[in-house]
């Protein structure tokens, strides 16, 4: 009962950080250097391993196809069940633990051991508003990178899946069969739905770590455990939200 | 916002303190009780005390960063526990551990205020900078990042970015804390003349009788988090209560130490 009233304060004071963060929007074309930062960090420095990830991930999912579609003969359609499921779920989920993990601990512990060592108290003093300076920033750049980076990493998953199916003696499929199967059941709609549940995803990470950073209290030791709390809390809103908001989107026609 | 703030360095209104029954606990320990002073404008104010008596949490609430239990704490005529008050008084604070930005040079943490603000161009703010540099001589450190520095140096990188900001009240706490003794007196120096300049209000949470008895207009001594006496500064050189003037003066004594009567009193 405690913690379930624990949850929605966090909730409620993660929400009024984004509409205090949200008020400075105008500030944000000359805190550009500022954004193209973050976008650096929380963009750029994902690359290489969302490259990597999504791209075993599109071979192995290929793998696993082609050893249960042989009882069905429906080999050739490996194509499609790689490329829709990397597209509207693998691609924005795993791209999001990476993002949580990687990005979201960052932000955590940065803006916590700024809280710890009253840097946000001196910015409050200087009446320099954290919600301007430091979440602002990180949220809008978030927004940019997001699809960019699950676009990337869908096309390495495809592109995984295909050199997989015809590079494995036990599958052997071209990879024009395994394209042409991609393309014909693929609609620009699945796409737009896996880009918009990334797109969610990343926010929420983003949100969430920023409030837990600044809302740490008490010594060093602390930050550290904020940062605990951030990637739980975010990977368990990934996987939460991923079903409802899958839920919502099949939803609407 | 910063459209309050004239551009000009050194210029403008300077703001009284009002502390009114202030009381502040946190959950079941209570720090500060009942107090009450009046920090008058461009006044130079020195609130000394043992260590744990409060200092630090009283500041925190004439700065604003939280708000009393009870009772009030107003620049002027502006609770200042309002966050709309930062809009309305330029307020700078000396942090006890410094509090610089680590990963901003010296330079950018000074120049952020400013740039934030869009009080001046880059060139007026480097000059500014260079200035408040130059007067804690810290010119040579400008590239450097806050780890690469000693205490006393962070230190008076976090004086030296409180004066850039032009304040119209400015709280130290324990400025001189690790300072060496020449520095301690350079800072009195720049402390008193900043009020000649500019008429800022300055608070003086300090350890330093020196510091305290030669620039301050008044000093109160805050013990146990209540005020044990406030006065003007010469009254304190010879004061009549035996706690203060042992804490104003403690001579050391190898025949009766203070450690041994607590022992005895512990008995
Ligand atoms: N955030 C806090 N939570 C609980 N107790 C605190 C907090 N801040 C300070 N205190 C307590 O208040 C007392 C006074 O602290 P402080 O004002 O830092 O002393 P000083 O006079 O040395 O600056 C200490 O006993 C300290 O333990
Ligand atoms: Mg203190």
């Amino acid at each position: 009962m405690k913690q379930c009233l624990a949850i929605i304060g966090h909730l409620g004071s993660a929400l009024l950080l984004l509409g205090r963060s949200l008020r400075f929007t105008g500030t944000l074309l000359r805190q550009f250097p500022r954004f193209v930062e973050q976008c650096y960090l929380i963009g750029y420095t994902s690359l290489p391993i969302v490259t990597i990830l999504l791209f075993f991930i599109g071979s192995v999912l290929a793998l696993q196809s082609g050893y249960s579609m042989e009882n069905f003969g429906a080999k050739q359609f490996i194509g499609t069940l790689v490329g829709l499921s990397t597209v509207r779920e693998l691609g924005p989920v795993m791209v999001a633990i990476l993002i949580a993990g990687r990005v979201g601990s960052a932000i955590t512990a940065e803006l916590a051991s700024m809280k710890v060592y009253q840097e946000i108290d001196a910015l409050i003093t200087m009446n320099i508003p954290p919600e301007r300076m430091l979440v602002l920033p990180r949220l809008a750049a978030i927004i940019v990178m997001m699809p960019v980076l699950t676009l990337i990493g869908i096309l390495c998953g495809w592109f995984g899946g295909a050199l997989t199916c015809q590079y494995t003696h036990s599958i052997s499929i071209d990879s024009e069969v395994y394209f042409t199967a991609l393309k014909q059941f693929m609609k620009n709609r699945d796409v737009a739905d896996g880009l918009i549940k990334a797109e969610i995803f990343g926010f929420v990470i983003v949100l969430i770590c920023c409030h837990l950073g600044l809302s740490t209290r008490g010594g060093p030791r602390e930050i550290g455990a904020s940062v605990t709390r951030a990637v739980v809390t975010s990977l368990i809103f990934i996987l939460v939200l991923d079903f409802f908001v899958t839920k919502g989107l099949l939803l609407v026609p | 916002m910063s459209a309050n703030f004239t551009a000009s360095p050194f210029v403008g209104k300077t703001f009284g303190v009002t502390v009114e029954h202030l009381c502040k606990s946190y959950g079941e320990s209570a720090v500060l009780h009942d107090v009450s002073f009046e920090v008058r404008p461009g006044e130079i104010y020195a609130i000394m005390g043992p260590s744990g008596s409060g200092k630090s949490v009283l500041l925190k609430q004439i700065a604003g960063l939280e708000t009393p239990t009870s009772g009030s704490a107003r620049i002027g005529n502006f609770d200042a526990a309002d966050p709309a008050t930062r809009n309305q008084v330029r307020l700078a604070l000396v942090f006890q551990a410094g509090a610089l930005f680590n990963s901003l040079s010296v330079y950018d943490n000074l120049a952020l205020y400013p740039r934030e603000h869009r009080l001046c161009d880059e060139a007026g703010i480097r000059d500014r900078v260079m200035h408040a540099l130059h007067i804690l001589s810290l010119e040579k450190s400008a590239g450097k990042l806050p780890a690469e520095l000693s205490g006393g140096m962070k230190k008076r990188v976090a004086i030296a970015r409180a004066l850039v900001m032009e304040p119209q009240l400015l709280l130290y706490d324990e400025p001189t804390s690790e300072l060496d003794p020449v520095m301690s007196a350079t800072l009195s120096e720049i402390i008193a003349t900043l009020r000649e300049q500019t008429a800022v209000t300055s608070i003086v949470v300090t350890h330093d009788s020196n510091l305290a008895l030669s620039i301050a207009d008044r000093i109160s001594i805050l013990m146990d988090g209540r005020l044990r006496a406030t006065g003007k500064a010469a009254e304190f050189k010879n004061h009549s209560d035996p706690v203060i003037a042992n804490f104003l003066n403690p001579v050391i004594d190898l025949q009766n130490p203070r450690f041994k009567q607590l022992e005895q009193s512990h008995e």
